[in-house]
């Protein structure tokens, strides 16, 4: 599957992990669209809306359809999480962690598709990159995160009130009755709130990112057993069928267990999301 | 690796689905499920109450029945005290209607022999005054020996 540039182990994993780039402006690296990003992760959260808007229509108190009951399972797991996390009164959090527990998960599921089958499928259409797992793209992952933080700045100042807020920042996490030691900390506490703030979707985006670039990327690793093998080196040679079987179950082994990956870092995700909502909503009167 | 404007792209995106999902998924599904967790709530509380009304309307056919058993040997024992009331009045009254008319049936006999002897003797003074009327050859003024007469009539 190496492009004609890149030859070799390190082509061929170089070359899979390119994103297709759509310049809006030539020449200025910021307007650069990672299409294949942006596709597949419109697509993931299509599917998610269309699924569950199909149940949702039909949604009945009575004796619910095998469908329904699996999507119930799902909201009701995801209700469970936030009525035990959040203790804020919002209508926004409980379906914003069902959009991020299933749009990251069915972003991350695309890792467990064959590496080649749809760069493979996109090369015979003359696309020559695609990288098929948005969640392996930065742009992605901060993208989710800066929206999580845009709702956690929101509702910090409207729980707080603006001042409340800014007040905050000051006065925490050190506090003092003293009106001069409370003075002589809060350019700690500001520095501390700071790192705070900026480590809440740092830790978010680069958790996910990690995580999902790391097994993409083994994923690739254990393809390269058969790189650039013809089908008939399968049955004419002898290092063919031993490369192919080896790689078949270092495969399933990685596939089993990223199962788990992926769904704990979506679930990860949602409840670290909200936690820093919940952080946002919280008011310290106490000092 | 490149940060560019695909974070807009997504983070608009994020907005979109998760008020998309705010206004024609989640309450949809969470109001069919709290819809019918409260149907079972009120389903199993409706059976609570059945039972127990059950229960209330066993216990209380209980003492119904006990009620109507202890009424109606009650009742028996009225009756059976009434037949025995009425049976001796009856036997009193058949007792009380013998005696009158046994009385009656004395009185008559008497009066009846009464008068027989008053006849017997009525005729037995007049059978004396005739003998007598015989024997003396004359009349015998009744009116002057009444006193005799009376007499004689006493001592038969």
């Amino acid at each position: 599957m190496a492009g004609k540039e890149n030859t070799g182990v390190g082509g061929y994993i170089e070359h899979h992990l390119q994103n297709n780039v759509l310049e809006l402006v030539p020449g200025n690296p910021f307007w650069n669209v990672h299409i294949d990003s942006v596709i597949y992760s419109l697509i993931a959260g299509g599917l998610f809306l269309w699924f569950f808007r199909r149940v949702a229509k039909k949604a009945t108190a009575g004796v619910p359809s095998r469908t329904q009951n699996f999507i119930e399972m799902i909201v009701g797991f995801v209700n469970d999480q936030v009525v035990d996390s959040f203790k804020g009164k919002s209508k926004l959090v409980a379906p914003l962690a069902l959009t991020i527990f299933m749009w990251v998960w069915l972003m991350n599921f695309m890792d467990l598709l064959p590496v080649d089958l749809l760069p493979a499928i996109g090369q015979k259409a003359g696309i020559e990159y695609m990288k098929i797992v948005p969640t392996t793209d930065l742009n992605i992952t901060f993208g989710l995160a800066i929206g999580v933080m845009i709702l956690v700045f929101y509702y910090s100042i409207v729980v707080k009130t603006p001042l409340g807020y800014l007040k905050e920042l000051f006065t925490h996490p050190f506090a003092s009755k003293n009106a001069l030691a409370q003075i002589a900390v809060a350019p700690f506490n500001l520095l501390l709130n700071i790192v705070e703030t900026l480590a809440k979707p740092i830790s978010l985006a680069l958790r996910l990112f990690g995580n999902l670039y790391s097994g993409e990327l083994i994923f690739l690793l254990i393809a390269v057993f058969t790189l650039d093998m013809a089908l008939s080196q399968l049955v004419t040679t002898i290092s063919g069928p031993i490369m192919a079987t080896v790689q078949f179950i270092l495969t399933f082994m990685w596939l089993v267990f990223h199962i788990l990956i992926i769904t704990l870092q979506a679930y990860i995700f949602m409840m670290l999301s909200l936690v820093y909502l919940n952080m946002a909503h919280e008011v310290h009167d106490d000092h | 690796m490149n940060l560019n404007v695909t974070i807009l792209i997504q983070i608009l995106a994020f907005f979109a689905v998760v008020w998309l999902t705010m206004k024609y998924i989640w309450p949809h599904i969470l109001g069919a499920m709290e819809e019918r967790e409260k149907k079972i709530a009120n389903g199993l509380a409706a059976g609570d109450r059945a039972e127990k009304e059950l229960n209330q309307a066993k216990a209380k056919v209980d003492t119904l029945i006990v009620e109507a058993k202890e009424q109606a040997s009650h009742i028996k024992d009225q009756a059976t005290q009434m037949a025995t009331k009425i049976k001796e009045q009856a036997k009193n009254d058949a007792l009380a209607e013998k005696e009158r008319q046994f009385s009656a049936a004395k009185a008559e006999i008497e009066q009846e022999a009464n008068r027989a002897k008053e006849a017997l003797r009525q005729q037995v003074s007049a059978l004396a005054i005739a003998g007598t009327e015989q024997l003396l050859g004359k009349e015998v003024d009744a009116n002057k020996h009444a006193d005799l007469l009376d007499d004689l009539i006493k001592e038969i």
